[in-house]
Formats: C-alpha cells, sequence, structure tokens
C-alpha cells in the first residue's frame, strides 16, 4: 500500500509513538509488509502447521551471500559481516507465514537455478560479479511485479472504498469482520522479502546503526537545523 | 496484617490515579492506591530502557507467536519487541466486541502513562461548550474558566514544553521552553502563516518531556526511546512525577495486584463505604473502607466497575439512575493526512532525536469557517530526512546502493488529522453475563462505531493537508486513509459523562456520581464531548480539581 509506505517515510523527528512506529512496523513485519494480510487477518488453520527448523547452516550462508551482494563491503562492512543471512533466516522463521515461508524457501531455488541458467554456476559457486548481474535482472522483475501488484491493489482499494461508503449508509457502522474481509493480498514476489530483510537486518545491525549510519544512544541536546556536507553519515533512529 | 481502613481510595495508578493520590496525600488524606497490575518500579523496571537497538533478536518487529498471544494488540503499532511487558495481556482480559473495537490497555502501576504519547494540549472555552451550541448530547457543567487554574496547577508540576501562541483554541499555558521545530517544519510554517494570516499556523507539538531539569528530573536526552521508559525521568509519567510526591507525603500506601470488584455502597446514606479487593496473585477477597473512593481505572474500566456495584440497588449499577452509564463512548478517529518532499534543503540537518513533532491546531468550525460537518480536527506531524527505509520500494542492489543509504534521504513533510467523534447514546458499553474472565467477572461488551459527521470530516482531515502542502511548495503530495476503528486512538473517552442533571448524567460538576457522592470518577469516563485535543492533560486537570473539592466537602461533612 503506496500511502502506508509513504507514511512511514517522514522518517526522524516522529511526531509521536504513533508514526514512529508505524514507520518500524511498516518495515519489520515483512510483516507489516510482506506478512501484511495474515496479520490483519490471523493466521488460517491450515497455515498453522509446525515449522520447526526452517533453515540449515549452509541456507543461512546462502543467505548472506544474497545479502552481501545487495549490501557488499565496501568503506564499510557489508551484509555478511552483520550475520544478516542469520537474521533473515530469523524473520522467515518466526514471523513470516506458512504460506509466505514457502515462498522464500522456493525463491532461495528459483535464485540457483535462476544462476544456473544464466551463467551456468550454482549461486553460492558464482562470482561477486555474476551474482550482482543476476540479483539486478531480479530486482527490475521484483520491482516491476510490485508495482503492478500496488497499483491492482489501489485499484482495488478505490473500489472497496466507494462500496464501503454504501455499505456504511445502509447499515451505519461496519461489523466487526468487515476489517477482517479484506481481500486476500497475493504473496510478495520472494526478491521483495530478501532485499527487505536483508536491508532492515543490516541497517539495524551494530554494523548498521555504528558504521554504515551514525548513532548516538544519548544525544542529549536538539539542534533544529544544522549545515549538511554530501557523504555525512545519516542519523540513525532508535526505538 | 496490613491496614484495611483510609482516608481516601484511589482505583487505577496511571495518569489519572497518580494525580488523584498525589493530590489527597498532599492534602493531608492517607490514601491506599490500588493497581490490579504488577508493580514497575520506576528506572530499575525499565528492561529494555538502556538496551541497544540491535540486541533484540527480531529488532523490534513481531512474530507470529506474540501475534497468537495478542489477537486485539497485533491490530496496529502496539504489538511490538521493545515495550511488550508494559502491554495488557489480551487473553487474560478478554471482552466482546458487538462491532470491532481495538482496547489496547495497560495494566500495571503507572498504567499508559509509561507509554503514552504525552502530546498535551488545553481543551479550550469552544470545546466546553460545544454540545449547548450544536445541541449534541448534554452540555458540559464546566467552562475553560472552571478547569485553566487547574491545568496551571498542573502543568509545572508534570512538565510539559511548549511554545505561546495566543490561541483562543487552544490555550496556551504554564509551559517549560518548546522543543523547536527543525528546519524542515519552520519552512513550512512560515508559508503556511502567511498563506492563512495566522489563522493555520504549525507550532512545535506541546509534549511532556521536559526541556528543564525539575526535582528528581533531567531534562530530556533527546533519545526517542520515551515508550521504553526513560532513565531520565525526563517525560511524565506516575513514575516519574506523581507517584514521588505522593510517596513524599508518608500517607500513601501502593497496592498491586489488586483487582476492586465492586465498590461497596450503603444504601442508607447513599454513600460509598469503599471497595471490594480480589487480589490477583493470591485470590483472596478483602473489603478496604474509606471516606472517600476516586476511580481512575480508564475509561471502560471505571465504567466496568461501576457497573458491578450497587446492584441491589440499580440493576445498572452505580451510576446507571440516570440511563446514561456506559453510554457516550468516544475516541479520536486519525490514521488519515498526506504528505509530500520539500526541495532546496539538502544542505540542512538536524542533530539529535526529537520525541515530539509538530501541531496544527483546530481551524475548521471556528471564526467564522462553516462546514457541512460538526466541530473539527488538528493535526499532528513532523518533517524530517528519509532514512534507508526509502530504499525499500525502490530499485537497486549493490555498491553504490548501499552507500547511498547511508547518507540521509530528500527531506519530506507528513501529518496525520486527529478529529473529534461526537458523542452518541447508541455508543455504549455494557456486561456480557455469557462471558467470565479468569477472575470470574463479567467481561465488557463493546458496541461502538462511528457515523456520518466523522466520515464527512475526514474528506477534510485528507484534503487539508494535502492542499496547504502543495500550496507550501512541497513536491509529489500524496494522501492517505489507512482506516480506522474505535479504539484505535487509545483516546476513549465517556460512559459516565459529566452533567448539570442528574437524569440525563452520570457524574456532576466535580466528577461525583450523583447516587453517592462521595465517589468521584476523574478519567476519560466522564469526559461529555471528546473535542480532537489529546485529552491526558483534560484528566490531570479534571482529577486535581475534584480532589481539591473532595477535601474540602470532607472538610466541611459534606460527604
Amino acid at each position: 500500500m503506496a500511502a502506508h509506505e509513504n507514511a512511514g517515510d517522514f522518517t526522524p523527528g516522529m511526531i509521536d509513538r504513533r508514526e514512529a512506529i508505524l514507520r518500524v512496523t511498516a518495515l519489520l513485519g515483512g510483516v507489516a509488509l510482506v506478512g501484511g494480510s495474515a496479520l490483519l487477518t490471523g493466521c488460517r488453520d491450515e497455515d498453522r502447521a509446525v515449522t520447526g527448523a526452517l533453515f540449515t547452516a549452509e541456507d543461512i550462508a546462502f543467505l548472506d551471500e544474497v545479502a552481501e551482494t545487495i549490501l557488499p563491503a565496501t568503506s564499510t562492512p557489508g551484509a555478511k559481516a552483520a550475520k544478516t543471512g542469520a537474521f533473515m533466516a530469523l524473520m522467515v522463521t518466526d514471523s513470516y507465514s506458512p504460506r509466505d515461508q514457502a515462498v522464500f524457501r522456493e525463491g532461495m531455488r528459483k535464485l540457483d537455478e535462476a544462476s544456473r541458467k544464466a551463467h551456468t554456476v550454482s549461486f553460492m559457486t558464482a562470482t561477486p560479479r555474476q551474482r550482482l548481474a543476476l540479483l539486478e535482472a531480479v530486482d527490475r522483475e521484483q520491482k516491476a511485479e510490485s508495482d503492478a501488484r500496488r497499483d491492482e491493489k489501489e485499484e482495488r482499494q478505490r473500489a472497496e472504498a466507494a462500496l464501503s461508503d454504501q455499505r456504511q449508509e445502509a447499515a451505519p457502522g461496519a461489523d466487526v469482520g468487515a476489517a477482517a474481509a479484506i481481500t486476500e493480498d497475493l504473496p510478495p514476489h520472494y526478491f521483495r522479502m530478501m532485499k527487505e530483510l536483508a536491508l532492515l537486518g543490516y541497517f539495524t545491525s551494530e554494523i548498521g546503526y555504528t558504521q554504515a549510519l551514525r548513532y548516538e544512544e544519548s544525544p542529549g541536546r536538539f539542534d533544529p537545523c544544522v549545515p549538511y556536507r554530501p557523504g555525512e553519515k545519516a542519523w540513525a533512529p532508535h526505538a | 496484617m496490613q491496614d484495611t481502613s483510609y482516608d481516601a481510595i484511589v482505583v487505577g495508578s496511571g495518569i489519572s490515579g497518580g494525580w488523584a493520590a498525589k493530590e489527597l496525600t498532599e492534602k493531608g488524606l492517607r490514601v491506599l492506591l490500588l493497581e490490579r497490575g504488577r508493580n514497575v518500579e520506576h528506572i530499575k523496571d525499565y528492561v529494555n530502557a538502556t538496551k541497544a537497538p540491535w540486541q533484540y533478536p527480531h529488532r523490534g518487529g513481531r512474530t507470529r507467536a506474540m501475534e497468537e498471544a495478542y489477537p486485539v494488540l497485533k491490530r496496529d503499532y502496539p504489538l511490538n519487541e521493545k515495550n511488550l511487558e508494559f502491554w495488557a495481556s489480551d487473553k487474560d482480559n478478554p471482552y466482546t466486541e458487538v462491532k470491532r473495537f481495538d482496547w489496547f490497555r495497560g495494566y500495571q502501576v503507572g498504567g499508559k502513562s509509561l507509554m503514552w504519547g504525552r502530546q498535551s494540549y488545553r481543551w479550550s472555552e469552544f470545546d466546553f461548550e460545544a454540545n449547548a451550541r450544536d445541541g449534541i448530547a448534554t452540555d458540559w457543567p464546566i467552562r475553560y474558566a472552571d478547569l485553566a487554574p487547574w491545568y496551571d496547577h498542573i502543568e509545572p508540576h508534570a512538565g510539559i514544553s511548549g511554545s505561546l501562541e495566543g490561541l483562543p483554541q487552544l490555550p496556551d499555558g504554564k509551559f517549560q521552553p518548546a522543543m523547536p521545530l527543525n528546519c524542515g517544519e519552520e519552512l513550512v510554517a512560515g508559508r503556511l502563516s502567511k498563506l492563512y494570516d495566522g489563522r493555520r499556523r504549525i507550532i512545535p507539538g506541546r509534549v511532556a518531556n521536559l526541556t528543564r531539569e525539575l526535582t528528581g528530573r533531567s531534562a530530556c536526552q533527546y533519545r526517542d526511546a520515551c515508550w521504553l521508559g526513560c532513565p531520565y525521568g525526563a517525560y511524565f509519567s506516575t513514575q516519574s512525577s506523581t507517584l514521588p510526591a505522593a510517596a513524599k507525603t508518608g500517607r500513601l500506601t501502593l497496592k498491586p495486584f489488586a483487582i476492586v470488584t465492586e465498590v461497596l455502597y450503603d444504601r442508607d446514606r447513599k454513600r460509598a463505604t469503599g471497595v471490594r479487593v480480589l487480589d490477583a496473585v493470591s485470590d483472596q477477597t478483602t473489603d478496604y473502607s474509606a471516606r472517600v473512593v476516586f476511580l481512575c481505572a480508564s475509561t471502560l474500566n471505571s465504567t466496568w466497575l461501576l457497573m458491578r456495584s450497587a446492584t441491589d440497588v440499580w440493576p445498572g449499577g452505580l451510576g446507571s439512575s440516570s440511563g446514561e452509564l456506559g453510554h457516550n463512548l468516544m475516541d479520536h478517529h486519525f490514521r488519515v493526512g498526506a504528505g509530500g518532499k520539500l526541495e532546496g534543503m539538502d544542505d540542512r540537518y538536524y542533530n539529535g532525536r526529537r520525541p515530539t513533532g509538530f501541531y496544527i491546531p483546530r481551524y475548521r468550525n471556528l471564526f467564522g469557517d462553516k462546514r457541512a460537518y460538526l466541530r473539527g480536527f488538528g493535526y499532528q506531524g513532523s518533517a524530517g530526512r528519509q532514512g534507508w527505509s526509502r530504499a525499500v520500494a525502490e530499485l537497486g542492489v549493490g555498491a553504490a546502493f548501499k552507500d547511498s543509504l547511508s547518507q540521509p534521504g530528500d527531506w519530506s513533510i507528513g501529518a496525520t488529522a486527529f478529529g473529534e467523534m461526537l458523542p452518541n447514546h447508541a455508543n455504549r458499553i455494557s456486561l456480557d453475563e455469557t462471558k467470565r474472565d479468569k477472575w470470574g467477572l463479567p467481561v465488557l461488551k463493546i458496541d461502538c462505531a462511528t457515523g456520518e459527521n466523522e466520515r464527512s470530516m475526514r474528506k477534510d482531515m485528507m484534503t487539508d493537508m494535502a492542499d496547504m502542502l502543495e500550496q507550501c511548495g512541497a513536491k509529489g503530495v500524496y494522501t492517505y486513509d489507512n482506516e480506522y476503528f474505535p479504539g484505535m486512538g487509545i483516546h476513549e473517552m465517556g460512559t459516565a459523562r459529566m452533567g448539570r442533571d442528574p437524569k440525563t448524567s452520570v457524574l456532576n460538576a466535580h466528577n461525583q456520581v450523583w447516587d453517592a457522592l462521595n465517589v468521584f470518577v476523574t478519567d476519560g469516563s466522564c469526559m461529555a464531548s471528546a473535542a480532537c485535543q489529546n485529552p491526558s492533560l483534560t484528566y490531570m486537570a479534571l482529577t486535581a480539581r475534584a480532589a481539591d473539592f473532595a477535601v474540602r466537602e470532607l472538610n466541611r461533612r459534606n460527604i
């Protein structure tokens, strides 16, 4: 939902807890984003299968390389140094719905398959340059799909809003189920999931906070307007 | 053996209960302060206050296990990994929703004062006369002049920072220096004020965070981690402000895990004699007596308690003789607004994390403006430079992409409207006798919905902000309505309204229950209308006023 994501964008100096948290949950929750519908409606019974350990050490090494390709070591350490692969695996295991877990797992397989097809080698044995070329292509694919989804969803919401106006006029006050009746969303593209989790995992890690960004635990002051020179790092948020 | 006889009993230790305890003890009463939840000791029990953000396994996010444990809390932002221990268990505290109502609760010493939004605005004469002027519900029995001295009384102790603006619809108070607007906000504020000749203006958010230290409390350190509990005591909470003051008198007894099951009522004397307490740990019941009882258990909970009391006299409970107990439930409707980008400011930034933003006071249906709906709304928003999250929806992978995200992004600005919800007799709570909680109490049934006035207002709430941003030069202006259900504002008000007539109201002008004059209700239950300002500051002032009145009445032997 574009509006929601934008609402999360007026980053620092938030008005109050609501918007601060809106911003954070907009990201966290691959949940609020990826598992969006599950969040609103609760998991369906058939989704409640016990998932157990979803990822092996090899899987985590694979995710580390995906994250490192998205966010490589430059003048600051990359995603692998920040243990982003393990974070991604944890979030998928603990926070994703079983449906989205399946999409994510299948995405790992698809990525490897695409590597073999494009470069004749597995993702893990591909060179950094080959991995980058592959992820650039997959990123374009997910962006196109996400944009199309968003447009469709906005169209649907406009239609639903019109419908809900009619409903409310007929019988004031939606019933409890109305909110839950939001049309089930299609799962997002697997690479959208991976990219979200890589960004979240990296920029909220200690390396992300203290090296990629600037962080002061207790600033002790607020300067409402200071000069900014290109290249200076962004301030990291807190809670 | 704990004493069971006191001068006063206060039920609930949140914003209102803390103030009741402070005022009553300082005026010489021996007070028993009852709290249904656990104790939370100032600083010591803020377990995550100094934890680094990267130390949370899910970095503050939510898991499926959390969602299953908190089926209500998960509906909005409160379900999170960082301060989950401050939100009440949905499983232990069920309620029945006739229509969806998101009830977000804080059951511990300090209540929701630990994690409140801290925005603090006085109500104005327009708000207190609104019902009478519009012929809606019943008239408030008080006017701004009745409450102004009590706002003056509570603000310096609570510590409210804000600017003096001279606005009749948002009276100035005894404020500490404001937390200033940042340069993006200043830019838009200057343009807006000029465009509207000062009738619409952006002012610094008035917030219960200190910019000057008070006894035992440091000034704000600009960490913006308030809702974890503040180790500096820099924002107002029961723990930082009212509880230490009450404790200092030596006349306070605080009892956690004390669920008040009913107010004990003497039908001959038409007075409450005390309360019955169920110990949440031992399951034992104890009666406590007092000359005066203050109900500050939170909006729905104080009324829930009244409904369980004196049922042998009134089947609907204490305070139900008017037929209005439980009715006229309100909240603030919000989650609608607009945002955009600001250009030409890329060489500007800020230092420190300010725990507030800006406020645009109400301007609709005031000073000659006339809309199709009644009442109005205010905006809460902020400007700032975008962080790394801007990249989530954009194309990009690799070294240049990563390094660009280490730098701040564009300046953006956005604001959310908070709108007044009209009192409506049909919006009500009642006892659901078919369902009991783990302590055997019949749960509350909530039946509440917004109406045509709110729906009509929401259109302005969305488009006004977009219009103002465009007029002020913002680019890429977008609007949003993220959908609102009653309760989400966590500004629930009403169900035991104040009024002038015992036939149409539950409480009189001094927050006394008409049917038992030594029972005072001073939390959000007492509200006869909702205005559009955040209500907590008004609860503080009403509580202090009622406590002063109660002590004078006790001394006169009137109650």
